[in-house]
Parts: structure tokens; C-alpha cells; sequence
């Protein structure tokens, strides 16, 4: 059993961190540099710490698979971060920002970390106007605000639908310069395989190098997980093609606590599945749910186009049901009712999608009004489609999108693996059972930007890791666990391609594990991949050498690990007996077909220990809510 | 969506590592016109590796047009024929049954091959690290509206800011100049007032890095600009420079 000690501080929930920020033991200024800290991943979460750390004086590696920092998947995140600004004047806090992210995620996060996010909310927007990004701003100069999904408040920043790229290239600018200044070193095309645990404490890694493929050690005093999220577990999902779960499903089998893996997020509003030879869904910006109207027909098997359906025949159904939030409802509830329409045989498009309709907006403020907010998702839109969406509405269907499980961490951002600190979408902690929009950016930013190097000091200060040799028995055994698993996989000669198993595993995850569940569904589901793993592991066909540039090598290697991830977000799913947010099991719903929470008995947060592949225990951490009242979620 | 698949001939650039010779190698194919061309290029490796030889070594990551790591040359053109669209966003309805398709790596000293149509863009992070961010330390910033921008200065920062690193401009300029990548970069910063104090600091350092990594210089051709896919105006070539001129009469730090 895992001890898990949230070290959530005592004192008043707006306090906390405050407080905890002076109870927090220092590292001198001129010591730092004595620490070597070594960062995976060069996302929001991963740049800006590094950026950070560096900046304080730690001798920081970072490390990414991609050619360059910039690339990472971050860069995609299209419409904006929210902050609790109140710069619209509509009644915002930080304890409203944190209040609804907490309903949001269905109560089902930390009260602590939630409110800690909300409260950086604003440092992180003063960051990155100081650090150039360009920001949409009004004609006075001032900043510009929208809304997202789950909010009754303008609080979102944005950079047309291109957010990401901005808030990234902005980190990677800070990263920049921390290379230069030689704080900081930067190792792309560099994939982390293992990491390795000197007397019980995350002390280096094993990597291999992409372009010639020899494995490679590092140690350092700490070691930082930045690594995203497992929505390609999926296959088809919004992820980018190379997004996994490898280096954080690598230290979960060294012992570090996998959290509330069946919190997955199925965005509504994404491009339907087109044909079996898609390789991955693309995204429209929920912010697009500001101006569009979410219908479809009301009579079943209604083929007419839809320009001629007349309004008293259309279903705004999401208006209908949510007068109060209206299309900008949380993303787990748009999805779940885009699903209910298809299934009830209203879905257009070939029956798998339903209408975004801005043609209000075009009659409100004009094509040129809309195109300077949302013009490039039409560009995207008309280029995969080959449909103008200025003249048709477009056609959205849910997608993965978002993973809100992840390593367990606990208020320091530290896994139950002493010095193994996990952040950004890779850990679990802020957004409970669904995240809202507008609240990734935020929450990667806030943990490298204002959480890690706080916590990071008072790590070294405290538990005072020694530095340790690379020529040591853990690294030559953590080596040499690397290069069997590449022998292993290398040795496969069957018939499957490893895509093919892949897009196999997607299968079975999205009708069994997806938007709705059930425990009958779970139970198969189980079975199902525990089979394709074995026969993954036994007839599947690989090419190619391990001591080269080796793109299926590098695809085998995740896909395994999503094997053995898939068939835990199943038991996951099944262990929780209720729906909340992105987890809905079919048995658990009010009359109303809502979510149906049971907070007598799931108010915890489920912290899978691995013992052997396809075999865990669970630990529960309790959630404890002090201010504020656990509800039915109501957006009506 | 879909209509009648396309039968294509495709020749692709082929080689083992950046000390090989490359060639191209012909492939017949029957593709759907609603795949992408990375898509073909999957399906293609997927029968490969069931007939057990190497797949076709190509990068790609985001498939939206936004992370920059592809960037093949298609018939000729960085990201293929269509304006301000990606490698990724190249739909195979926007070629007709029968053609003939050239597929081959961005061509640039500085750009070296790593295997097939893999390329070592390393000199642009090079170039970035060398000046291209502004200095200040997390935690110091002053409140965002203190800083007033006017919309249209934040938009032409955030059109010069879109770039995706992709490398085309280079790829298309016949003495592979980096200008447009450079210059797009010191736009975003030089048009900002919180890019004034290393202004001039800036665009040196950055410029000789950029000469150092081997590219070329700017002759007005505009074909950066034509093939950029995001669409990246060669008025940032032109503000590059004046601000590099302007270096020159003016000591680093102080515009005087």
C-alpha cells in the first residue's frame, strides 16, 4: 500500500498557498547551481519550468522527442487561457474562477490545488504580455476577453485561435534565453525510456537517442515529468501523432501512483470521422461555441440540406435543455448530448455529427466580424472538408481531446516517488472529472511558471538528494531493462503492423471506455485487451534495427504501454459505481439523463499502485471539501 | 465526402543517413481524395512494414498546420502547391487521377538530411537562442494592462508571431536565406513596446547567428513569402533590416 499525503497546508483556503510559500524551506541563491534538475517534455508545462528553474540557477537538461522545443504539443491549443482578471467588470474572483472549475470537474479535484491555480490565474497573463506574447487586445489597447464553456463570465485571454502557439513560443523564449545564459541545455529528438530510482528517490533517466538509437543516462537531483496526456491511447483523438503516454506509464511501473485514468475528455466540438484511413481528428476551438449554435434536425432521418430546414424544425438542443449556459455548457455535457441526438437518429453529415451554426454571428457582426475572431478554424475547417463554412454550417462531432488523469501528485506537484515531480496535463490534480475550456494552458503554466519553483527548493532543502554516478547498478539495470524491451519488440515478426493494433485498441477504448460506459461494456472491454496485448506480443511485424533513425520502433514502444494503459482506465471505469463529469457510466443517471454522482462513497481520488502488468491495487486519497457545497452540477 | 480514389504515381525521396546518396524510389498507389498526403504516406508505410522493408522516414506531429514539423517539398513547391497550407493540410482532392507526384525533403545547406525526408532544422533553434526573447525574470511582471498596445500593433506583432518554424521560406529561396523566418521573429518583438530595450541588440545577434549557420542572403524574390504556410509578409524582411541598418549608427543598448 502507498502512502499517499496530500500535504495539503491547514489554515483558509486563500491562505494556504501564500502561507505555504513562506513555511517552505529555501535554497540559497548561490547553491542552486550546485542542483542538477532534469525536465521531460518541452510543453507549457516543461518550457516554463525550465525557463523558471533556470532562471532561479538551477543546471537544468531538458529533454524532447521533437526537433526542436517549440514543437510540442501545446503549440495546437487554439482558443485561449482563462484568468480571474475581472477586467470585463462581470463579477469575476479568483474564488469564482476556482468555484467553477471545481463544479466544472464535478467535484472531483483538490480543493487546494484548484484554488492555487485560480489563484496564479492572473501572474500567469502579467508573464506573458511581459514576455511579448501577442494577446487580442481592444482598439483602447487594452486586453481583449471571451467566454468558454462552463462560465457565466468573459475571463478568457486569447490570440485569434492560435493561443498556444503564442503562450509556447512565448515560454520558448524564455527557454531561449536561459540556453543561452547556459543555465539551461536542451536535448531534442530524445525519447525517455526509464527512470531510475536510487535508494527509492527519481534520480536520472534513460533516454534513447531518436536519431542514432543508443540509450543514453542522466542523472540529476530531481526529475521532472512534463509529458501530456494519453488521449492517443484513442488512436483517433486531437492529440499530435506523436503524443503518449510512454514516459509517464514507464514511471508508474516504477512504482509512482497512476490517478483517476478513466477521467478522459471527449471534446464536442471536433471534425467527424471521415474513413478508415484518418490518422487523427482535428479540433475546432470551443470558443466558437461563443457564436455558434449547436442543432440538428428534430424529425429522425431528415436528410434535407440544412439551409432548408426551417427554424420550428430544427433542435437547438443544447439551448433547449441548458437555457441558462446554453450552448457554452461544459464540454463532457455538449458531448454527451451530441451523442444522445446521433443515437436517436437526428445526427447529420451521415449520421455521426451535428450542425456548429454561426449564421447569427454572420447577420450580428458581419463575415469580416467573424472572420477576425475565428478565421483561421475556417480556414481549417474548409481546407480538411473541402466544405466553405461561410456559406454551410460546419459539421462537429465529439473527440478525445483531453486526459484529466494522470500520475498522482500531491500539493507540491511530487508523485508517491520521492523526487519525481509531474506537471501539467501529465498529472492528475486540478480539474477533477472534466476540465473546463481555456483551463490547460493555465493550469501548465501555473504548475512550471509559480508552482514547481517553490516546491522544487523545498524539496532539495529538505530531503537533500546527494548527486549520484551514471555508472551505478540502477542505471546499468535500468539500461538494460530499456534494451530488452527494444529486443523484445524487435524480435516480433507476425503479421499485424503496430498502427494496425493501435487503431484496434482505439476501437475498443472509444465504444467501450468513451463517452458512456457501462459495466458490462467494461468487462468486455477488459478482456478484449488483454487479448489484443497478448496478441500484440506475439504477432505483430516490426522493421528496422534498434541502432538507427527507427519511426516503428518508436510507435511499438508506446503502443505497448497504451495496452497496458487502456486495460487500466477500464478497471478504473468499472471500480467507479457513479457518472461524474467526462466518466459517465450508463447505470448512474438522473431521470433527466444527468450525471448521478455518489459522493458517500467515490469522493476519492482512485490511486492505481502497479504490481504487474494487468494487476494494481487501489489507494484511495479522500477529497475533503470545506468551502464549498458538494451539488448536483446544474447548468440549467 | 468521398468520391472514387485516385491512382497516382508517386516518386520519393529515399536515403539511408546524411552521409548517404539518395534517390528516388517510385511507388504506384490507389489513395481516397479525402486523405492528406501524410496520410497516403502512412498507408504506404503500413504496406511496407507488412512486407517486412523500411517505412519511409517522414516527421509529422500536430497534422493541423501549427507545430511546423512537417515541411516535404511537392512537386516542387515546400508544403506542395497550394498557398498558405502545410504539408499535413494537403488534401489528395487537389490532385486529379493519373498524376505524377514528386514528394522529396526541403533542400538547404543548413538543413541537412537525417534519413529520407527527414531534416535537421537545429539552426533555427540556434538562431532563436541567440537573441529572439525578452529579458526578464518570471514573477517580475507588472499587471498586463499597464502595458497599453494599440489592436492594430498587437495584430501585426501576433501576423509576424504566427510563424511556425517550418523552414519553407528557406527551402523556396533560391540562396536559402532565413530572412523571412529571422525577420518575422524581430518584427514580433520590434513592434511591441515591451521588445524596445534589446531592440537593436536583438537583430544583430540574431543576424550573425543566422550568417553563421551558412544561409543566405535576401535578394527580393519573394518566394518565401508565396510559399510561406502561414503567410508571413516579406515586410518583415524590409523592418529586419531597417532596424539592422539603424543598428549599425546606434550603440547596442541606447537609441540615440
Amino acid at each position: 500500500m502507498i502512502k499517499l499525503d496530500s500535504k495539503v497546508p491547514e489554515g483558509i483556503l486563500a491562505e494556504k498557498w501564500t502561507n505555504h510559500k513562506f513555511e517552505m524551506k529555501l535554497v540559497n541563491p548561490a547553491n542552486k547551481r550546485k542542483y542538477d534538475i532534469i525536465i521531460v517534455g518541452t510543453g507549457l508545462a516543461g518550457a516554463s519550468a525550465a525557463a523558471a528553474l533556470g532562471e532561479l540557477g538551477y543546471k537544468v537538461k531538458v529533454f524532447t522527442f521533437h526537433d526542436s522545443s517549440r514543437r510540442a504539443h501545446s503549440i495546437a491549443a487554439q482558443g485561449g487561457i482563462n484568468a480571474a482578471k475581472n477586467y470585463t467588470n462581470d463579477a469575476d474572483s479568483v474564488f469564482r474562477l476556482f468555484y467553477d472549475t471545481i463544479k466544472g470537474g464535478d467535484f472531483r479535484s483538490r480543493e487546494a490545488n484548484t484554488y492555487r491555480l485560480a489563484e496564479v490565474s492572473n501572474n500567469i497573463i502579467d508573464q506573458c504580455v511581459a514576455q511579448g506574447v501577442p494577446f487580442a487586445r481592444e482598439y483602447g489597447g487594452m486586453l481583449s476577453n471571451r467566454s468558454f464553456g462552463g462560465a457565466q463570465v468573459s475571463r478568457t485571454f486569447y490570440a485569434r485561435g492560435e493561443t498556444g502557439q503564442q503562450l509556447l513560443l512565448g515560454a520558448y523564449s524564455s527557454l531561449n534565453r536561459q540556453v543561452k545564459l547556459g543555465n539551461v541545455e536542451i536535448f531534442p529528438r530524445r525519447e525517455m525510456l526509464d527512470v531510475v530510482l536510487v535508494n527509492g528517490r527519481a534520480q536520472g533517466i534513460i533516454i534513447r537517442n531518436l536519431v542514432n538509437g543508443k540509450l543514453e543516462r542522466y542523472s540529476a537531483h530531481a526529475v521532472l515529468l512534463a509529458t501530456g496526456g494519453y488521449s492517443n491511447v484513442y488512436f483517433l483523438s486531437t492529440n499530435a501523432m506523436n503524443s503518449n503516454a510512454t514516459a509517464s506509464w514507464r514511471a508508474h511501473k516504477r512504482g509512482a501512483a497512476f490517478a483517476n485514468p478513466c477521467y478522459t475528455q471527449i471534446h464536442p466540438t471536433c471534425l467527424p470521422v471521415h474513413g478508415e484511413g484518418q490518422s487523427k481528428l482535428v479540433l475546432m476551438s470551443e470558443s466558437l461555441r461563443n457564436d455558434g449554435r449547436i442543432w440538428v434536425p428534430k424529425k429522425a432521418g431528415d436528410t434535407r440540406p440544412p439551409n432548408e430546414i426551417p427554424e420550428d424544425e430544427r433542435d437547438y438542443f443544447l439551448e433547449r435543455k441548458y437555457p441558462a449556459f446554453g450552448n457554452l455548457v461544459p464540454r463532457d455535457v455538449a458531448s454527451r448530448n451530441a451523442k444522445y441526438v446521433c443515437d436517436e437518429g437526428r445526427g447529420v453529415g451521415g449520421g455521426r455529427a451535428v450542425y456548429l451554426d454561426l449564421s447569427d454571428a454572420f447577420k450580428r457582426i458581419g463575415k469580416d466580424g467573424v472572420k477576425d475572431k475565428y478565421g483561421n478554424l475556417f480556414e481549417i475547417y474548409e481546407n480538411i472538408t473541402g466544405v466553405d463554412p461561410y456559406e454551410n454550417p460546419m459539421l462537429i462531432y465529439p473527440a478525445p481531446h483531453y486526459t484529466m488523469g494522470g500520475l498522482w501528485v500531491d500539493y507540491h506537484l511530487m508523485s508517491n516517488i520521492h523526487g519525481l515531480f509531474v506537471l501539467g496535463e501529465a498529472n492528475f490534480s486540478d480539474h477533477g472529472a472534466n476540465r473546463l475550456g481555456a483551463s490547460a494552458m493555465m493550469q501548465g503554466l501555473a504548475d512550471g511558471y509559480f508552482v514547481i519553483p517553490y516546491t522544487i527548493g523545498n524539496y532539495i532543502s529538505t530531503e537533500k538528494p546527494e548527486k549520484v554516478d551514471t555508472d551505478g547498478s540502477e542505471f546499468i539495470d535500468a539500461e538494460k531493462n530499456v534494451d530488452d524491451t527494444i529486443k523484445k519488440l524487435l524480435s516480433l515478426n507476425g503479421k499485424h503492423t503496430v498502427d494496425e493494433i493501435h487503431r484496434r485498441l482505439g476501437h475498443i477504448l472509444i465504444d467501450k471506455v468513451g463517452m458512456s460506459r457501462n459495466e458490462k461494456g467494461l468487462n468486455e472491454a477488459i478482456k478484449e485487451i488483454r487479448e489484443l496485448r497478448s496478441e500484440f506480443w506475439t504477432d505483430t511485424k516490426l522493421v528496422g534495427k534498434a541502432e538507427d533513425l527507427n519511426l516503428t520502433l518508436e510507435r511499438a514502444g508506446r503502443v505497448a504501454d497504451f495496452l497496458e494503459l487502456g486495460e487500466l482506465m477500464a478497471v478504473d471505469a468499472l471500480n467507479r459505481n457513479e457518472s461524474c463529469g467526462g466518466h459517465f457510466r450508463e447505470e448512474y443517471e438522473t431521470p433527466e439523463g444527468e450525471a448521478l454522482r455518489n459522493d458517500e462513497e467515490y469522493a476519492y481520488v482512485a490511486a492505481w499502485e502497479f504490481e504487474e502488468v494487468g494487476k494494481w491495487q487501489l489507494n484511495k486519497e479522500p477529497l475533503k471539501f470545506e468551502n464549498v457545497k458538494l451539488s448536483a452540477r446544474s447548468y440549467k | 465526402m468521398s468520391n472514387e480514389n485516385l491512382s497516382l504515381t508517386l516518386h520519393i525521396w529515399r536515403q539511408e543517413s546524411s552521409k548517404s546518396v539518395g534517390s528516388f524510389e517510385e511507388f504506384k498507389v490507389s489513395v481516397s481524395p479525402d486523405a492528406s498526403i501524410l496520410e497516403m504516406l502512412d498507408e504506404i508505410n503500413n504496406g511496407l512494414e507488412k512486407e517486412g522493408k523500411i517505412p519511409i522516414a517522414f516527421e509529422s506531429d500536430c497534422r493541423e498546420g501549427i507545430c511546423g514539423t512537417c515541411g516535404l517539398v511537392v512537386n516542387g513547391h515546400p508544403h506542395g502547391p497550394l498557398p498558405k497550407t502545410a504539408t499535413c493540410q494537403l488534401h489528395m482532392r487537389n490532385f486529379k487521377n493519373g498524376d505524377t507526384i514528386y514528394i522529396e525533403p526541403m533542400r538547404a545547406k543548413p538543413f541537412p538530411v537525417i534519413k529520407d525526408l527527414i531534416i535537421d532544422r537545429s539552426a533555427f533553434d540556434k538562431i532563436q537562442q541567440a537573441g529572439a526573447f525578452i529579458s526578464f525574470n518570471t514573477g517580475s511582471a507588472p499587471d498586463a494592462n499597464v502595458i497599453l498596445i494599440s489592436k492594430e500593433t498587437a495584430d501585426a506583432s501576433l501576423d509576424a508571431a504566427e510563424c511556425i518554424g517550418c523552414g519553407a521560406c528557406v527551402a523556396a529561396c533560391k540562396n536559402a536565406s532565413a530572412m523571412l523566418f529571422v525577420g518575422a521573429k524581430v518584427s514580433q518583438f520590434s513592434l511591441l513596446p515591451q521588445g524596445q530595450p534589446e531592440r537593436y541588440k536583438r537583430v544583430q545577434e540574431m543576424v550573425a547567428v543566422m550568417d553563421e549557420a551558412g544561409f543566405g542572403s535576401c535578394t527580393n524574390t519573394y518566394a518565401c513569402e508565396a510559399e510561406c504556410p502561414k503567410g508571413i509578409s516579406v515586410t518583415n524582411i524590409a523592418r529586419m533590416n531597417r532596424d539592422f541598418i539603424k543598428a549599425k549608427f546606434i550603440s547596442k543598448e541606447v537609441e540615440v
